[in-house]
């Protein structure tokens, strides 16, 4: 234990995800050893990061108006929705420059060890988003795991009555690797999401 | 640092700085292990795909100071499913397989006892109780209510359908308390028991028992209605409910 406010930020820090009370007292003395300014800047931004951003009132990504700058884009395909569990997957899909559509944001997966059930999620917002008939297909990209297959599986559910074309990312192997390294579960859902190649 | 093997379910995992895991899985012989993954949550591991919850898996350990740490892992048969695909995907699959089996490994997790105490009944009836899930051929909210009575009791609450639970006189009786441990008569009754209707004790007897014919015949308000006993029994016993249990779909 340290004294006072030094103590405070460690425990601060120590409450941030994937940092552990190691790395809190590494970062804690980082900072107290750092150029004033430095902290300074930091500071206000995380100050600023609070004040500013909000989320996007249609798809619930982070933005620093209203909308988020692609549900303000005019030239988003508004047939097409993508839905992903966080803001980061929005980033990253966006970093592969394949998808013209728009997003929504669900606020993570189905977790009800966790307590997250679809009334934790943004789930009602996504069904009246669909309500006018302009969305024809939904591609569901939650993530390559239990929980987010979970969540892909009741939205599959949920959205399939409504005549609308659901989609799944194909979750298969990473470029780059060699099969004999897969491992079994990888690629037996690479075998289920396989696609013809003669067209 | 010592090695050991055993063979295990995944009851939860949790993150852990960067790529780590921190996994509690129930075993075989050595009850409830807490154990650090590394770097399973990077995309070349082998292992992370293998150490999801519901997963069937061969473990090796290595002991550690505070935390053991897992150096192997295989999936084990893809027991319950015709097409041979892991138990996590096949329950992953369908939604109310998922939450009831969500509900099964929490309440493993809380009846299994202390860390490294051998639970081999606990673990033997969580791989049958996920086995049926899996094959999808019975109803997963009954599976679930089937594995919690019969975990509950394998911990030492076994609940009494038939005689009253405190006296022993033989039933049918009138009346449901969690606290004296079942039915009661209705001279040990205490106030502010329930009182079930007698299908719905005749649907929890046939649960505890394994009598599936029974089970199966039952309608969906008897079900709701035991569903609801099952709960408070376990609430009472365990203190504080399980989390998963408001989200099951039923
Ligand atoms: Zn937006
Ligand atoms: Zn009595």
């Amino acid at each position: 234990m340290y004294e006072g406010v030094v103590q405070d930020l460690i425990d601060e820090l120590g409450r941030l995800p994937g940092i552990g009370p190691k790395g809190a007292q590494r970062i804690a003395f980082y900072l107290l050893e750092a150029d004033p300014v430095d902290v300074k800047r930091l500071a206000h931004v995380l100050v600023e990061v609070k004040d500013k951003v909000r989320f996007c009132s249609v798809c619930g990504n982070v933005a620093e108006d209203e909308q988020c700058r692609i549900c303000r884009d005019p030239r988003r395909d508004l047939q097409v929705l993508c839905v992903v569990e966080e803001s980061k997957d929005v980033v990253a899909i966006e970093r592969t420059r394949e998808f013209r559509g728009r997003y929504h944001v669900l606020g993570g997966a189905i977790s009800p060890i966790e307590g997250i059930g679809p009334e934790q999620l943004r789930v009602r917002e996504l069904m009246q988003r669909l309500a006018d008939g302009v969305v024809i297909e939904v591609i569901l990209a939650t993530d390559p795991n239990l929980e987010g297959e979970a969540t892909a599986t009741y939205l599959t559910r949920l959205l399939k009555p409504l005549g609308l074309r659901v989609t799944r990312l194909a979750s298969g192997l990473p470029v780059g690797g060699d099969l004999e390294y897969a491992d079994e579960v990888t690629l037996g859902r690479a075998f289920e999401g396989r696609r013809s190649v003669d067209d | 640092m010592s090695l050991y093997r055993d063979e295990a379910i995944v009851l939860r995992t949790q993150k852990l700085g960067e790529a780590d895991r921190i996994v509690t899985v129930l075993s075989h012989r050595h009850g409830r292990v807490r154990a650090v993954a590394r770097g399973v949550r990077r995309t070349t591991s082998r292992f992370g795909a293998r150490l999801e919850p519901f997963s069937h898996v061969d473990l090796q350990l290595a002991e550690g100071r505070s935390l053991h740490v897992v150096t192997q892992v295989e999936s084990l048969s893809t027991w319950g499913s015709s097409s041979g695909r892991p138990l996590g995907s096949v329950i992953g699959g369908d939604y109310r397989a998922y939450t009831a089996g969500t509900a099964m490994l929490e309440a493993a997790d809380r009846l299994a006892g202390e860390d490294f105490e051998p639970a081999v009944q606990q673990y033997l009836l969580l791989v049958g109780g996920l086995r049926v899930l899996a094959a999808g051929e019975r109803e997963p909210s009954l599976v679930l209510d089937a594995f919690l009575l019969r975990s509950l009791s394998v911990a030492g609450y076994a609940p009494s359908f038939d005689d009253c639970a405190r006296c022993g006189e033989p039933g049918p009786h009138r009346s449901f308390s969690p606290p004296m441990g079942g039915m009661t008569c209705s001279a040990c009754r205490p106030p502010g028991s329930a009182s079930p209707r007698p299908e719905t004790v005749a649907l929890l007897s046939a649960l505890l028992t394994g009598d599936w014919t029974t089970a199966t015949a039952s309608d969906e308000r008897t079900r709701r209605e035991g569903a609801g006993l099952v709960a408070a029994y376990l609430q009472w016993h365990l203190e504080r409910g399980l989390r998963s249990l408001t989200h099951v779909d039923r």
